[in-house]
């Protein structure tokens, strides 16, 4: 008995003196991976520095503060030039890493979003259309793997017809109006027009569509035809700060009032308007994301991730830019989607498959109050997604460039009648659906 | 506005904008001229010069002096190129050639953006770009101070540098270089030293190109894509033809603004952008040489 005891007693201290020689037990640090297809170099890298710059500076930015309860997160860049072809590399090339898939995937472009969407059923991957790309996403029930939050073309174009509206006094005083829609020659350019042909018809507006050829640095023709129309607002859908800086100039080259020209989103950036100096003044623009840096969210990145060294942009004045404060709106997203996800499925602390995040995304409900808590408020507007609502807020504000920035005008508005761009959107997502022999999901 | 003086301004604005093309065009003639090779670099040594020539007036460099800089500095480009690519691939086939100047627009772009950044940057030349007031009261036509500087440079660029290849030594030895470089070295024209006037020169013409398409546009990567625009010039002008150059900016110019104004809405629009090209191709398929191209008769 003694012998035994004293037996046990040995295994047990040379167990105890074993555990205490040994080196600590390394605790793997979880993580979720994020792909960055940035666009870099070539005629929108303006576009894609200060965007994917946000989203890389915020990605810091939650693992100097912890992470997502703790789950540190990572990140692979790729360089898409924005380019469709290239965009399909990069998204082959970035979807594992580590043994880990992504979960979402975000291309700042319809052309590159077009060339991806139909493969994110299959690989499980959410598609981020940050107010771009198709449309009809907004329909979850038929595309239940691809969003368009903060806003689409047709909600946009919506807007921008109900801001021309209350500048002419009201609905009723659009009749007879006429508005030329300048683009460029693109499904993009052409994707608002379902909309906005449906909303002319129903108030008599006139509509006047003018193609310009990519990459639109020559649009004297164009805009010899508005001179010769006469329109009563232009909205200039444009892409690459070439085009749109072209634009203005012409427009002041034919004696177009820039106060009658609105801009598409992505022709409404600092970048857009530097190069046609004084013939950017006046000018309209949407935004989906506002520009500026007192939010306290923007204070604080660049306090803590620049004041460490670890900014991604070269250029620090573009700290709080419009295409800056994009791509962070666009990063919050991810972020909370991933909250979300972890809390939904019993996973704080670990990451998430791409389904969970699905989930998550879908769980987004951004209150004035927790965009506020976050550190945006204002910045965006708020919004909450379903199951069936893949289209975020469908709201957007009217900015005008005074020459040296933006200035808001007005609040964020949404469409004068949502209903009637739920109802095209539900019928253009029900007719892929048929088209694919697609079986729309049943929403709870 | 009565019909007859919108037509009128739609080819005005055509004509102005053939000039420009010009510009870019005349860069891509130089090196025909030298080397019977069309120099897919061209449009990369516009963005090139154009985004160091800002780079330097924004590092504090006054005007002139970036102006003379950048000009050294293309220049360099041009040496580097014709010790570099050039010397080591003569007496290969034009092939070999082409498919060099594509990988040397590659280098210069990238070169161009990792140094002087990606941002898109404004060029103020102090020439405005709002129609001429006294044209508006008088004449109601909206032509720019812009646009008529663009006329003038291009006009004196083309005709100071058909005087300099008809007149002078030089142009001569291009001319013989041109025809048989292997027959033009052995009667000791300086090949090496001729190749590098060129490029210099074509480097010089893409500084102006590109500082005139950079006040109206921005100066920005969109620039590259001005060598698609200077092909068709080239086809219809004659590759190796200065003066064509301009003659064929001009009829494209002219050509894509009236059908773009008139058949372009019954296409949906946006159709300047391929209807030079259509144009092209029948000048390929009827005078394959161009209009002022030197005809090339070939023994069989």
């Amino acid at each position: 008995m003694i012998m035994q005891r004293t037996l046990r007693g040995a295994m047990v201290a040379s167990t105890i003196a074993a555990a205490l020689a040994l080196p600590e037990p390394v605790v793997a640090q979880e993580t979720q991976y994020f792909p960055i297809a940035s666009s870099r170099v070539g005629p929108y890298s303006a576009m894609g520095t200060g965007y994917y710059g946000a989203q890389i500076d915020y990605l810091n930015y939650v693992n100097m503060n912890g992470g997502v309860n703790g789950v540190m997160l990572t990140w692979q860049e790729c360089e898409t030039e924005y380019n469709a072809v290239k965009t399909v590399e990069c998204y082959q090339r970035l979807l594992q890493s580590d043994g880990q898939k992504i979960v979402v995937f975000d291309t700042l472009g319809t052309p590159g979003a077009y060339a991806v969407i139909n493969r994110m059923r299959d690989d499980q991957v959410v598609l981020a259309q940050y107010g771009y790309g198709r449309t009809d996403a907004a329909d979850g029930t038929v595309w239940p793997w691809v969003f368009n939050a903060a806003g689409h073309y047709w909600s946009q174009i919506a807007v921008k017809m109900r801001f021309m509206a209350e500048q002419e006094g009201g609905v009723e005083n659009m009749r007879g109006k006429k508005i030329v829609h300048m683009h460029i020659d693109s499904a993009y350019g052409r994707e608002p027009l379902p909309a906005m042909r449906g909303i002319a018809e129903a108030w008599g507006v006139e509509v006047v569509e003018i193609a310009v050829p990519p990459p639109g640095l020559e649009q004297q023709s164009q805009w010899l035809q508005v001179r010769r129309e006469r329109p009563d607002w232009v909205t200039f859908w444009g892409a690459g700060s070439g085009m749109n800086s072209t634009g203005m100039t012409n427009a002041a080259r034919i004696g177009f009032p820039r106060d009658r020209l609105i801009y598409v989103t992505f022709g409404a950036a600092e970048e857009d308007m530097y190069p046609a100096g004084d013939s950017a003044v006046g000018t309209y623009a949407m935004a989906n994301a506002l520009p500026g840096r007192d939010y306290p969210l923007v204070k604080a990145i660049q306090e803590q991730v620049y004041g460490a060294g670890q900014g991604n942009l070269a250029d620090e004045s573009r700290i709080g830019s419009v295409y800056w404060n994009r791509g962070l709106g666009a990063a919050v997203m991810w972020v909370e989607a991933l909250r979300n996800a972890q809390e939904m499925h019993g996973k704080v602390g670990q990451p998430v498959t791409g389904a969970e995040f699905r989930d998550g995304y879908e769980a987004l409900n951004m209150t004035e109050a927790r965009l506020q808590e976050i550190g945006i408020g204002g910045m965006v507007a708020p919004f909450q997604m379903s199951c069936e609502e893949h289209g975020g807020a469908g709201k957007f504000a009217v900015m005008q460039w005074n020459g040296d920035k933006f200035v808001r005008v007005g609040d964020w508005q949404e469409p004068l009648d949502p209903d009637y761009i739920r109802q095209l959107i539900t019928e253009s997502a029900a007719k892929y659906a048929a088209e694919n022999n697609l079986t729309p999901r049943t929403c709870p | 506005m009565t019909e007859f003086l919108f037509f009128f301004e739609v080819v005005l604005a055509g004509m102005l904008a053939g000039t420009m093309y010009s510009l870019v065009a005349l860069g891509f003639v130089l090196i025909y001229k030298a080397s019977s090779t069309f120099n897919f670099a061209q449009g990369a040594m516009v963005f090139f010069a154009v985004l160091a020539f800002v780079g330097l007036m924004e590092l504090g460099l006054p005007f002139g002096v970036a102006f003379v800089a950048t000009a050294l500095l293309m220049v360099a480009v041009g040496y580097c190129t014709e010790r570099l690519v050039l010397e080591p691939l003569m007496n290969q086939s034009h092939d070999t050639m082409l498919m060099a100047t594509i990988g040397l627009g590659f280098v210069l772009e990238g070169l161009a953006q990792a140094v002087w950044g990606v941002e898109v940057r404004r060029l103020d030349l102090g020439i405005g770009d709002f129609p001429i007031p006294w044209l508006v009261d008088n004449l109601g036509l909206f032509v720019s101070a812009l646009d008529v500087t663009a006329g003038v440079v291009a006009a004196a660029l083309i005709g100071t540098l058909a005087l300099l290849f008809k007149y002078t030594k030089m142009g001569l030895g291009l001319r013989a270089v041109a025809d048989d470089p292997g027959a033009a070295a052995s009667i000791g024209i300086p090949l090496k030293n001729i190749m590098l006037a060129v490029w210099s020169a074509a480097g010089i013409v893409a500084l102006v190109a590109g500082m005139l398409w950079g006040a109206r546009a921005g100066v920005q990567f969109a620039l590259v894509d001005l060598a698609l625009k200077a092909l068709p010039v080239l086809i219809i002008g004659g590759f190796s033809s200065i003066p064509g150059a301009i003659v064929g900016g001009l009829i494209i110019g002219v050509t894509e603004k009236t059908l773009e104004v008139y058949i372009g809405p019954y296409f949906g629009g946006g159709i300047e952008g391929w209807a030079p090209y259509v144009l092209a191709i029948f000048f390929l398929l009827y005078r394959p040489e161009g209009l002022f191209g030197e005809k090339i008769i070939r023994r069989v």
